[in-house]
């Protein structure tokens, strides 16, 4: 492990830039924005999950005072539309999302859109419009989805093979990994766990409504404002699902109120666009929360069989899983991260993992914090836990037993560099929550958890002040404090306090492109340009102050925050500071700015260890989470506030998602809880502190030695509270969520 | 010779071989190399990452390849 560096920003906790804005109400989120002449965009949506649509007539919308524009898929361009989307599936199918073309695939599926003087008169208008369609039998289940002779969303739809099928499948594509030979491993396993598990299709939740406001001249050029995590991205699927320049389009992302994943794709932005370009206006729009639940995000429910052999001593000799992923209305299911998670805490020498991706008459699915890692280790990790009370050891001991390292080779192929997975592991065994004893009538569950973290472009510019202060822009939507973190890692490479600089999310005409915040690449990544910008700067400073001095560039030295001659190089001359540098610019090149673009490479992975507390009423199914303690390797914690959030985040979303989250649809494929009333996220009083425990492992590859954070928490709540209420009732729980019904239906079947 | 490891999706156009070896000094020069023996891997080697030595580039292009290096090909990672 790297011995520990100290740093003098790094690693402190200033309060949050943008705090004082967002607990005023001055922050500007999506739908704040309000401009001259402004109208109101709405949308029409399908009543049915599955149906042709025979015709759509919009001139009743047209007629009403006040009404400027209405729209289908008809006014759309057609196919041919090149690219992937960010996150899974392709920009093609992100176009048929946006607005039904020939057929609605799912309750909720966008079909027409209007804009009107009022959100009234919207209203008004979409219910003059006249859609006629051919209702179809929706296919619900994935199981049934996948059979030969299930109904097909997609009559186009082919498996992804080499060789293309003869006939039409709902199951997309189908991902595989393996090594050695599983038959054998299980031959050498004195003991084999086997069963199936599912988890719930659940939405990210994010407490912000998609909005946008879209302004375009007559030219058919503007600019669209919205809530994103990518709005360089936005822009692309914008203007390529319209025909667009990307030059004709200018994004600006708003302040954002949760993300996850799930506004990492377009829903209104290309809608927004046509009907102010029609319109001559600036259209708004704004989602309701039901059309947040009904028509964006939610991640993939999956059905997973899992079967896992091991020694009598914990050694692990073979897993093999077989894991169907409902994918919504369109290909994209998150299946290959997650078989590539599912074993990467461990050494496993036999191993087969496959899983599909599978059409059903659903939402598509969208991006959710480490994408399909959560389904796929919820049922390994459950396995795992019912071989430790069958082998009677430890859970954290059997997992050390089998724990990947520096030099293991991942199951999907290279081998781990540093990585703190038994640090996790060890902290945990000496944790205070896990040395008391289990209260009372609870259960105690233990769970791994882990993501890759990405790289992928950034771009940042540092502009340095005539007075020395430093503002720094980058294209990285602020979702999770990188503003502070962007500020905090320039403080430290100039070597200036964090005061005196200020990070700003540029729009995509005032900086340079940067992909998606979202994979836990932000402050690796953009940090990594941030840092670079920063050098830039350096040099550029180091090249005044020599001229200054009369030295060659070579013979002066960046010391906290100033220019000094390099040791042994004989001048008689005061260190200059980067305020100084920056007074005197007009006489050394004009102002002072350093840039960086980079496609960042050498993310580092990030494991987790969480345990929880869960009491369980045997009488109502209520289940109590006492305690739950995360434990992370986050690489360095730049702002350690910010990863604790992280974490206790993550933490909420995956006892949510446990516990209580999941949509639950009618034969008909009509969500029937699509409210905050009804699809029960964890609100304060249902949970207990989370606590939390940063493990700081640098990864390598960063010069500060920065992971990223946001992933990697939800991904073990789910097995840790589903290994809790286990052990608290004596009996293997396989369903979620472990809300009070399915508790009791379990207990009961 | 670098050590090229493919992954279950590229069998199909490798006849089934997980393993080979080329003398590229870069990922560029082994993109070429593996299309000129197996052309159908063309469409799959532009959509994939990669490890090189242990370290996951999305979008590799000049990175340098030693004698000794370990490649493998994997799924491109985003997230949420």
């Amino acid at each position: 492990m790297a011995e520990a560096v100290e740093y003098k920003q790094i690693g402190s906790r200033p309060i949050r830039p943008d705090g004082v804005d967002k607990v005023t109400g001055r922050a500007q989120f999506g739908a704040d924005l309000v401009l001259p002449n402004m109208i109101h965009g709405k949308v029409l949506r399908s009543p049915h999950a599955h149906a042709k649509i025979l015709s759509i007539d919009v001139s009743g919308a047209l007629a009403i005072d006040g009404v400027f524009a209405a729209v289908s898929g008809a006014d759309f361009p057609g196919g041919g539309i090149e690219g992937e989307a960010s996150g899974e599936g392709s920009l093609e199918d992100i176009a048929k999302n946006v607005i039904a073309r020939n057929k609605v695939l799912y309750h909720g599926h966008a079909v027409a859109a209007v804009a009107a003087s009022t959100p009234a008169l919207a209203t008004a208008a979409l219910d003059a419009i006249k859609v006629e369609y051919e209702v179809l039998a929706p296919v619900l289940d994935v199981i049934e989805a996948m059979s030969p002779d299930s109904v097909l969303v997609d009559e186009n739809c082919f498996t992804n093979l080499p060789e293309k099928p003869t006939e039409p499948s709902n199951i997309a594509n189908i991902g595989k990994l393996a090594r050695g030979d599983v038959a054998e491993g299980f031959e050498q396993a004195d003991l084999v766990i086997e069963r199936e598990y599912k988890v719930p299709m659940a939405h990210q939740g994010y407490i912000e409504p998609h909005a946008c406001v879209a302004n375009i001249d007559e030219t058919g050029r503007g600019s669209v404002w919205c809530c994103t995590q990518g709005h360089f991205e936005f822009r692309t699927a914008t203007a390529k699902i319209l025909g667009k320049s990307l030059a004709d389009l200018k994004f600006i992302a708003s302040e954002i109120g949760g993300g996850f994943g799930g506004k990492t794709v377009v829903y209104l932005e290309p809608l927004a666009v046509m009907l102010s370009e029609i319109s001559g206006r600036p259209v708004k729009m704004a989602m309701s929360r039901e059309e947040v639940f009904r028509a964006t995000g939610p991640t993939s429910g999956t059905v997973t069989r899992v079967k896992v052999g091991l020694k009598n001593d914990g050694t692990i000799t073979a897993a093999e899983t077989w894991s169907a992923f409902e994918a919504g209305a369109f290909a994209g299911a998150p299946t290959m991260p997650g078989i590539m998670a599912i074993y990467a805490p461990y050494e496993i020498e036999n191993f087969l993992v496959e899983a599909f991706d599978v059409l059903v008459n659903k939402p598509k699915v969208a991006a959710y914090r480490a994408p399909g890692a959560p389904q796929t280790m919820h049922a390994f990790e459950c396995a795992l836990d019912e071989a430790a009370i069958a082998l009677d050891m430890d859970p954290l001991d059997l997992r050390l037993k089998n724990a990947a390292d520096e030099g293991t080779t991942a199951p999907y192929g290279p081998k781990f560099p540093a990585i703190g997975f038994k640090a996790c592991l060890e902290a945990a065994k000496v944790h205070p929550n896990y040395t008391k004893p289990v209260p009372e009538g609870a259960g105690r569950g233990v769970s791994a958890g882990f993501w890759f973290n990405v790289g992928m472009q950034s771009s940042a510019e540092v502009h340095i002040n005539e007075n020395g202060s430093v503002m720094v822009v980058e294209g990285s939507p602020d979702i999770g404090g990188s503003r502070a973190s962007m500020a905090l890692m320039a403080a430290e490479t100039l070597g200036v306090d964090y005061t005196d600089v200020r990070a700003h999310v540029g729009d995509t005409e005032t900086t340079g492109f940067c992909n998606v915040t979202g994979g836990s690449r932000t402050t690796f990544a953009t940090g990594m340009a941030v840092i670079q910008a920063c050098e830039d700067v350096i040099a550029d400073c180091r090249k005044r102050a020599a001229q200054t001095w009369g030295l060659e560039e070579d013979q002066v030295d960046w010391q906290d925050g100033s220019a000094v001659p390099s040791p042994g190089v004989n001048a008689d001359v005061k260190a200059m500071s980067l305020a100084d540098i920056a007074r005197g610019a007009a006489k050394t090149g004009g102002p002072i700015q350093g840039r960086a673009s980079l496609n960042a490479q050498g993310a580092g992975a990030s494991f987790a260890v969480n345990f929880a507390d869960i009491a369980v009423d045997r009488d109502t199914g209520k289940v109590d989470v006492l305690s739950f303690t995360a434990i992370q390797d986050a690489g360095t914690a730049i702002h350690p506030s910010y990863v604790e959030g992280q974490m206790q985040g993550g933490a909420a979303q995956g006892i949510g998602w446990a516990l209580n989250e999941e949509y639950i649809f009618s034969d008909e494929g009509i969500m029937e809880n699509a409210g905050f009333l009804d699809y029960r996220i964890p609100v304060a009083s249902d949970l207990p502190m989370i606590d939390t425990q940063i493990i700081e492992v640098p990864n390598p590859s960063h010069p500060y030695g920065v992971r990223g954070v946001g992933e990697t928490p939800i991904v073990a709540p789910l097995a840790a509270c589903s290994n809790a209420v286990s052990r608290a009732v004596g009996q293997r729980l396989t369903d979620l969520p472990l809300s009070p019904p399915n508790v009791l239906a379990q207990l009961d079947g | 010779m670098a050590k090229v490891f493919f992954p279950d999706s590229f069998l199909a156009f490798t006849e089934g071989i997980r393993e080979t070896t080329s003398s590229a000094e870069v990922y560029r020069d082994l993109v070429a190399d593996l299309i000129v023996r197996w052309p159908g891997l063309a469409d799959s080697l532009e959509k994939t990452a990669v490890a090189i030595d242990g370290h996951i580039h999305q979008d590799a292009f000049l990175e340098a390849l030693s004698q000794e290096s370990e490649v493998f090909f994997m799924a491109r990672i985003e997230g949420g």
